[in-house]
């Protein structure tokens, strides 16, 4: 069946189309480019409206064992944000922390189509990809955590063993079924294990003597010998920590080169200027990062508001208890091979602290000049629930309404801010790059975020709303596989999602051996039992037909050098 | 692997097949390093069973068929029954809930599309740590990172006999991630009555016991947070256990690099016993201001982690979770299915035990439908019952630690392709309502 799109205004950054008034031709879920002779099926006529490909949000907390933590620790959460039973859809509930059906579901009445898990721990990897097949309507993946766990720390600490490090890291791929790695304070969850409060960047280890500066580089260099599309997506050290722009400055110089994606770079672009030793590091690191074509970004941007912080970073999130709000926590140690830790924060435009945040958010937006390299994101949930992305659209594409609101906040944190001083807005086209075409290219998910042949019909069309917050939490249609799934932003069909993977190249035997006595000497889980297998996470006897089931793409890698 | 994983041809009945890396599902440890043998229908565990693997595994298969009021009846018939029962229940209440994840989740779907109920058979003892975790919190350890890590293990609950497995695993074994010859390790029972016989092997040092009944377990902790806090203790005894032995417990605690606290929630079985679990997990972050320590809690069994945890990734909450108004309601007090049944609120039960023979059912004259294990006791016959396989003996699944954090594969070891998934018979009675 032929489906065209008619008439609508295009951005398909990948493409290079800008607003233009373009057709789009769909069949079995692909856009296609047809013969004259074909017959069209079905036509919807997109006359005036706003089409891109489906959203990507490269960086959302979405599925794992923190996250269900943070769940059933706040009732208070969901209280009031009840969603019943709808003639296609389940209940559920939550703002900050939704239930997984729920999560799926707004994201896909916002016109997204995909959202990655970016810090899956492999011991927790089983029920991370449990929870994403419990998120209906969009695509999935996730980023296995590695650079805390006992056994790529000791074969670093040992030295030399380049190859093997590198065929670990890919059985640690394949194992928890990953689309890339994240490093979540390089080494300093396991050194908190070890007692120690902070770890910088050449700091060593009191336990393995390694600093987050050889573990990032290690993995840094490893993926791309790999050939894993997406780089080293790096939690740095000091999250949080006033002054640890510095930190973030010496990582970017740190990498020589190396491709890395920094990830909620607001949280890690702070200076200690001013009265209350709190400032914005913002144009300084977003300089750097115009500089160093090898690094991208994505922005961490708080909202005020109640919402829960959920990380992998134990050590960090211990330091941040002191904030939370309402006044309750956990954090745990994991396995030897990880933690996690998960504090609620409501971010008050009133506090000077958390004014600056927000507008340090906004600043790094607007100053980073290529937007292929800075991804749209609020950490989902750390610093704002996903569904405020359409309010942060707004700030980005509308100063008027950006300096109204920064005239909202704590004085104080106005004047340390040059917020108020930049004029740049950001276009359709820049968002379409930032929410779609950028994270896709930068996760190797060659046939999606874009709208040309051959990729799959994942397609938003939006009102072109001069009021853009509107405009994008309200999508007049989005298609998955070129079915429509949502209309005027209310779900009119449920899909399951694709589960996004890549498998480098490693030798089997090589790894296993060792790590196979390893897990047997010193785990509480076998080996064997450790690996996820396909039949885990694929329903039984799925043709792998995408869009029918939750099953699994898996992505090319570059050839291992 | 298994013969059966490696896709070998089905042995002749006879034939012993062996089955390694089995997980255990009768516990909440998740033991995963069995070994099994199946003869035809017979189960017999070769390697690293204790006394509760043995006995589920090795029960002998009974002869169930799907029954409707007494009366053998063929699956479909069943499945209708129920469908009926459930349909024209006001109030329908899902418990015991004794299965895997996609058991859980076939529950999730049903309680929600028939505006029921779910409840654990085990909720009151989980929601020990649950009403923490909603006012203050905790920090808490693994398995594993306890296993190398810990030089001190606070027991402050009867480990042992709800664990037969624990001490073996992560407190006796030889081996430490982090030493060719790591430190022997300190352990004290804190509570009376525990059996302490497992605390025995060449890693076991100093082997302390704290007397005091387990109801009065808080007070005990709640002293050794006034003496680190500097504060006089009120008395020179604190449920029955003198101020001295506090005294050197703290110290100890000073000393540990990494101590941890275990304790099993239902095993701390008395009124308010969230309050003692809320002195543990407070003591914890009072030590970790300088030091590192953490809480471990144990439990879990009948895939209790596992209902509340895919209760609370696909409702928003743990359990006790009510569907009543076609939104997700969540209150641990109000939505107890013991509570319900009493007050005549309910006026469906559907019990779900698909592990062991002894999670039954409560006796109470409402209609009642059954989905249990073959040989699941009943002390009366309910309006319906449906024979379900054990998920990790007669089909695949997958199960939560009691940890929240591991969750593990259960295989398929082909005992029975007559036992139905409980996944299965759930779908179909929701495809019927």
């Amino acid at each position: 069946m032929l489906i065209k799109f008619t008439g609508g205004k295009v951005y398909d950054p990948a493409n290079g189309i800008d607003g233009q008034v373009r057709d789009i031709y769909v069949r079995d879920g692909r856009v296609v480019t047809p013969a004259a002779s074909d017959r069209v099926h079905q036509e919807f006529n997109l006359s005036g409206k706003v089409v891109m490909a489906g959203g990507i949000d490269p960086h959302s907390h979405i599925g794992g064992g923190k996250v269900t933590i943070a769940r059933m620790m706040l009732p208070e959460d969901h209280r009031g944000h009840e969603v019943a039973r709808g003639d296609l859809t389940r209940s559920g509930c939550g703002y900050a922390v939704p239930s997984t059906l729920t999560a799926g579901y707004r994201y896909a009445e916002m016109g997204y189509t995909a959202a990655f898990e970016p810090a899956m721990l492999p011991v927790n990897a089983r029920q991370a990809h449990m929870e994403m097949a419990d998120t209906p309507m969009i695509d999935k993946g996730a980023y296995v955590m590695l650079g805390s766990d006992d056994y790529f720390l000791r074969l670093l600490a040992k030295g030399g063993h380049k190859e093997q490090i590198k065929d670990y890291i890919a059985w640690s791929m394949h194992a928890a079924q990953a689309l890339a790695v994240k490093v979540v304070n390089p080494g300093g969850i396991s050194a908190f294990k070890f007692n120690q409060r902070k770890l910088d960047l050449d700091e060593k280890h009191s336990f393995y003597g390694v600093t987050p500066r050889d573990i990032i580089l290690t993995l840094g260099r490893s993926l791309q010998e790999l050939g894993v599309p997406h780089p080293i997506h790096i939690h740095g050290c000091n999250l949080g920590v006033p002054g640890n722009k510095e930190t973030t400055v010496s990582t970017i110089r740190a990498a020589e080169g190396t491709p890395i994606h920094l990830t909620h770079i607001q949280f890690h672009s702070y200076g200690t200027e001013g009265d209350m030793k709190f400032s914005s590091g913002a144009a300084e690191i977003a300089e750097l990062i115009n500089q160093h074509k090898n690094v991208s970004i994505d922005i961490g941007q708080i909202l005020f508001g109640q919402t829960c912080t959920a990380s992998g970073d134990s050590m960090r999130q211990y330091g941040n208890t002191k904030s939370a709000h309402p006044k309750k926590w956990v954090v745990m140690d994991i396995e030897c091979d990880a933690g996690c830790g998960v504090v609620p924060m409501k971010y008050r435009d009133k506090s000077f602290v958390n004014a600056l945040q927000w507008a340090i958010g906004l600043e790094m937006f607007l100053l980073v000049n290529d937007p292929w390299r800075i991804f749209l994101t609020t950490d989902h949930p750390n610093g704002a629930p996903f569904t405020t992305y359409p309010h942060l659209i707004r700030l980005l594409m509308d100063k008027t309404f950006r300096n109204e609101m920064l005239r909202r906040i704590h004085p104080g944190a106005q004047a340390a801010s040059i917020l108020g001083s930049i004029t740049r807005e950001y276009t359709l086209y820049e968002i379409a790059i930032m929410t779609r075409a950028g994270p896709a290219k930068s996760l190797g998910l060659k046939d999606r975020g874009h709208l040309g042949a051959g990729a799959c019909a994942d397609i938003t069309v939006y009102e072109d709303n001069p009021d853009r917050e509107v405009m994008f939490t309200t999508p007049a249609f989005v298609f998955k596989n070129g079915e429509m799934i949502v209309r005027n932003g209310k779900i009119v069909k449920v899909v399951t999602g694709d589960t996004h993977v890549v498998r480098p190249e490693y030798d089997r035997k090589h790894v296993e051996k060792p790590l196979k006595e390893y897990f047997e000497s010193y785990h509480t889980v076998q080996m064997e039992n450790f690996r996820l297998s396909d039949e885990e996470i694929t329903a039984p006897g799925c043709g792998h037909a995408p869009g029918t089931c939750g099953c699994l793409v898996v992505h090319p890698t570059g050839a291992r050098t | 692997m298994s013969a059966s994983q490696a896709g070998a041809p089905a042995a002749p009945a006879s034939a012993e097949q062996t089955h390694v890396h089995v997980t255990c599902p009768f516990c909440g440890l998740r033991c995963d390093d069995l070994e099994i043998a199946r003869t035809g229908q017979a189960l017999r565990v070769t390697r690293n069973g204790c006394d509760k693997a043995k006995a589920g595994f090795e029960r002998p298969l009974t002869a169930a068929l799907p029954r409707v009021a007494g009366r053998t009846v063929p699956l479909g018939e069943a499945i209708a029954a129920a469908a009926a029962l459930i349909k024209a229940a006001k109030l329908p209440a899902y418990g015991g809930l004794a299965t895997d994840v996609d058991g859980m989740r076939a529950i999730m779907s049903i309680a929600d599309k028939s505006r029921g109920v779910v409840d654990h058979a085990f909720s009151e003892a989980q929601g020990r740590n649950i009403k923490v975790l909603q006012t203050s919190g905790y920090f808490m350890t693994t398995m594993t990172e306890a296993r190398n890590r810990a030089d001190l293990f606070i027991i402050a609950s009867d480990v042992h006999t709800f664990h037969p497995r624990f001490f073996e695993r992560v407190v006796c074994n030889e081996k430490s991630m982090f030493s060719e010859t790591p430190p022997k390790r300190t352990i004290v029972f804190l509570g009376e009555g525990y059996d302490t016989s497992a605390a025995v092997g060449t890693r076991i040092g100093d082997v302390v016991t704290l007397n005091c009944p387990i109801n009065r377990i808080g007070e005990v902790v709640s002293a050794l947070r006034m003496l680190k806090k500097g504060a006089p203790l009120p008395a020179d005894v604190i449920a029955g256990v003198a101020k001295a032995q506090i005294e050197d417990l703290l110290a100890r605690c000073h000393k540990a690099e990494y101590g941890v606290v275990v304790w099993v929630p239902p095993g701390l079985d008395f009124p308010n016993a969230d309050l003692t679990v809320h002195q543990i997990c407070e003591f914890v972050k009072d030590l970790n201001v300088t030091q590192r320590f953490a809480g471990l809690s144990l439990g879990g069994n009948e895939g209790a982690s596992t209902a509340a945890s895919v209760c609370a990734w696909q409702s928003g909450y743990p359990l006790r979770v009510s569907f009543e108004t076609g939104a997700p309601h969540y209150d641990p007090e109000l939505y107890a299915i013991p509570q319900l049944i009493a007050s005549k609120q309910t006026d469906c039960l559907v019990w779900l035990s698909s592990f062991t023979a002894d999670l039954s059912p409560p006796a109470t004259d409402i209609p009642t439908v059954v989905l249990g294990s073959h040989d699941l006791k009943l002390a009366k016959e309910p309006d319906v019952f449906i024979p379900v396989g054990t998920p990790g003996i007669d089909h695949r699944g997958q199960l939560v630690r009691c940890d929240s954090v591991v969750s593990l594969p259960l295989r398929d070891l082909g005992r029975s392709a007559n036992l139905a998934r409980t996944v299965d018979v759930l779908a179909a009675i929701e495809a019927a309502l």
